[in-house]
């Protein structure tokens, strides 16, 4: 991002907090210990660095007002260790099962290769750990970083300051690829730890794939998910991207996207938030080539106390692309969710169309939605526009439904099936479609339990 | 079936039903008519147990059970339909869908099995062409993109697959043509049976014409002021309700 977009910040304080120094010093420890020569060395130093002088965000953050990361994290658990077959088990116990799929697992942030199909994967995709990657020097390793947003951003910081797992994934050019791959990620166990991991996947010219990723962990265990993932949609390539966040209740959650999609390139992302403590979700999305279409939608579920946030920021560069952002929250109890999306369309973007829409439910008098939808426009001939409601189950549809004889709680049911529905709809493949919907009518049976 | 002693009921600090007195046998179709404001839409929301209103006095017994106290999920189970007079459309969850839910929710209620996909959709194939229900309409978001007519035409659909034993019907005709009123008619003729009783809300006479009532009411201001047999509707075509107003005033 350029100049322009930069927020004006208030002075930093040099406060630090305990879980600031405790971060900053693992970090120095992990940099010395394995960081080693050459651009991915410098890469993790320089995102040391920037921790060190802007730390974790705040409300006084303009990106973060909504969700305070600095008064949220107050303990930093150990770094995970390489999983044992026990852990894996386990932790195969605790990921949704994706119909058809090749299986890739991450356990607490560290590769299983004894649980992952690396060897079976579809024809047209090659996948490698991400230290043997970094080793071997593929040329994906290489591209770490390449689409990290001009802004700091403290999660993406601490991603790229700790960067040691994760995996690069090719898909070729021209490749149709049937079979979906699942990126598992499971947190096993009763003891808290804080694992990152970076994917770095490239699809090439004209592919089609499809991708799943998904975050589940211990309920009651305090662990910290830190992942990120660097996207190219290649020319004319076809990405269908499902992103299932099902994090324990007491996790932390921190997610990045980041996006570039190129000439003619098409991307159907799907994100399901129902998960963790706290989460934040962010996607920084370029268009860097004309005729793109990106369709980003999600459905964010959280009762209790949990704390959802997704933030948008799709960076229209080139002229004559689409993009289209659907996001539907259901807030139960006391639970606060965020909305942040921002989309800049620059001078020579003409004949962008872009349209964001966010809604929102409130099922309890104590839950919180706070939207922030923004245009940031340059060119002169786009059609771009965005709405944000947010509103209770409506009585008269309420009433309806009991009239026929259901109860209460089966008439909610399904107006809030209907609702988050809406969004689920832009998933192209049913079989996804139901298994998004299994996973929320599960979410939705247990609040009324 | 149904008896209605001294009903009243409020919105609000405004009372609408000020002391409502009546009784339907099993098997008879009972017309109410009356000006607007009468009361006779708050009526059926009372009935029906619409969270809006409180009733301040009176009883209702239906089939020998008190039903005042029960939710309106409990009196549909018991057997009491509303057909809306403006049904509520709601996008996102199939006809369908809602159909079946419907079903299988009050019969659960009343400790049956529910209907298996066959056969229930077997039930709506056979109930749902003498409506001029589409498969299309069927699919679509319950009541969404339809018309007046097509809408009135769901409600009759869902009491035929409900089977209710007291069907109130507030203003079905309004908004319909004439050949539209006639397919509602037929469908609400072809559910009369001798267990069945049915509460017509009308403000016109012409419904009356395709579904005949055993007993006409009038009702005022919130009370049933006059009653007699069918010959009392063509009486309020021809004179209109001018009579009870200056009563009242």
């Amino acid at each position: 991002m350029s100049a322009m977009d930069a927020p004006v910040r208030t002075p930093l304080r040099p406060v630090r907090t305990a879980a600031e120094e405790a971060l900053a010093l693992t970090l120095q420890a992990t940099l010395d210990a394995e960081a080693g020569q050459g651009r991915i060395g410098e890469v993790r130093r320089a995102a040391l660095d920037a921790f060190r002088a802007h730390g974790l965000p705040h409300r006084r953050v303009e990106e973060w007002k909504y969700t305070d990361l600095r008064a949220a994290v107050r303990d930093v658990p150990p770094l995970s260790t390489a999983p044992d077959a026990a852990a894996e088990a386990e932790a195969l116990a605790l990921v949704p099962s994706v119909p058809d799929a090749a299986r890739i697992l991450f356990v607490a942030g560290a590769f299983a290769r004894g649980a992952s199909d690396l060897a079976a994967l579809p024809e047209g995709v090659a996948a490698l750990p991400l230290d043997s990657a970094i080793a071997a020097a593929d040329p994906l390793a290489d591209r770490i970083g390449a689409l990290s947003p001009d802004r700091y951003d403290a999660a993406l910081a601490l991603n790229t300051g700790f960067l040691k797992e994760g995996l690069t994934l090719h898909v070729d050019a021209g490749a149709r690829v049937a079979r979906p791959v699942h990126l598992a990620h499971a947190f096993p166990g009763g003891k808290p730890a804080a694992g990152f991991t970076r994917t770095v996947i490239v699809v090439g010219a004209g592919a089609e794939v499809t991708l799943v990723e998904s975050f589940s962990g211990t309920v009651g265990v305090a662990y910290h998910a830190n992942h990120a993932m660097e996207l190219v949609v290649g020319d004319g390539a076809t990405v269908h991207l499902v992103r299932l966040q099902e994090e324990g209740d007491a996790a932390l959650h921190l997610g990045t996207l980041m996006l570039e999609m190129g000439r003619g390139a098409k991307l159907n992302h799907f994100s399901l938030a129902q998960g963790a403590a706290l989460s934040r979700f962010s996607v920084y999305g370029r268009f860097a080539g004309t005729g793109a279409q990106g369709s980003l939608s999600g459905v964010t579920l959280a009762r209790g106390r949990q704390h959802a946030d997704t933030t948008l920021l799709l960076d229209h560069a080139v002229a004559g692309c689409e993009s289209r952002e659907l996001f539907k929250t259901v807030l139960a109890d006391a639970s606060h969710g965020v909305f942040q999306g921002k989309i800049v369309v620059r001078r020579d973007a003409q004949k962008t169309d872009g349209r964001m829409m966010s809604k929102a439910l409130l099922l309890s008098d104590a839950a919180e939605m706070d939207n922030k939808p923004e245009l940031e426009i340059f060119a002169d001939d786009v059609q771009c526009g965005h709405g944000a409601t947010v509103g209770a189950l409506d009585d008269k549809m309420l009433f309806y439904l009991r009239s026929r004889g259901l109860p209460q709680a089966e008439a909610e049911l399904l107006l809030i099936q209907a609702f988050v529905g809406e969004a689920v709809e832009q998933v192209e493949s049913e079989a996804l479609r139901e298994l998004l919907m299994d996973r929320m009518v599960a979410w939705l049976a247990k609040r009324a339990a | 079936m149904l008896e209605i002693k001294n009903l009243h009921a409020s919105i609000g600090d405004n009372e609408i039903l000020k002391g409502l007195n009546l009784t339907i046998p099993d098997g008879e179709i009972h017309a109410i008519m009356g000006p607007n404001g009468s009361g006779k839409s708050t009526l059926s929301y009372v009935l029906s147990g619409k969270p809006d209103y409180e009733v301040t006095d009176g009883s209702v017994t239906f089939d020998g059970q008190d039903i005042l106290a029960l939710a309106p999920e409990e009196r549909a189970a018991a057997g009491l339909f509303l057909a809306f007079q403006y049904p509520i459309e709601i996008p996102g969850v199939a006809n369908m869908t809602f159909l079946r839910a419907a079903m299988n929710a009050q019969r659960k209620a009343r400790g049956e099995e529910e209907i298996s996909t066959p056969d229930f959709l077997k039930l709506v194939r056979q109930k749902a062409p003498d409506l001029g229900m589409s498969p299309e309409m069927l699919r679509r978001g319950v009541n969404v993109g339809f018309s007046g007519g097509e809408k009135k035409r769901n409600e009759i659909l869902q009491m035929a697959l409900l089977e209710p034993k007291l069907c109130i019907l507030d203003e079905t005709d309004s908004g319909l043509d004439i050949d539209a009123l006639k397919v509602v008619a037929h469908g609400v003729n072809a559910l009369r049976s001798p267990t069945r009783s049915m509460l017509v809300i009308t403000h016109y006479q012409r419904l009356l014409d395709h579904i005949i009532p055993d007993v006409v009411h009038v009702m005022h201001k919130g009370r049933i002021v006059r009653s007699g047999g069918k010959e009392l509707a063509l009486e309020l075509e021809e004179s209109g309700y001018a009579a009870y107003e200056q009563d009242a005033a």
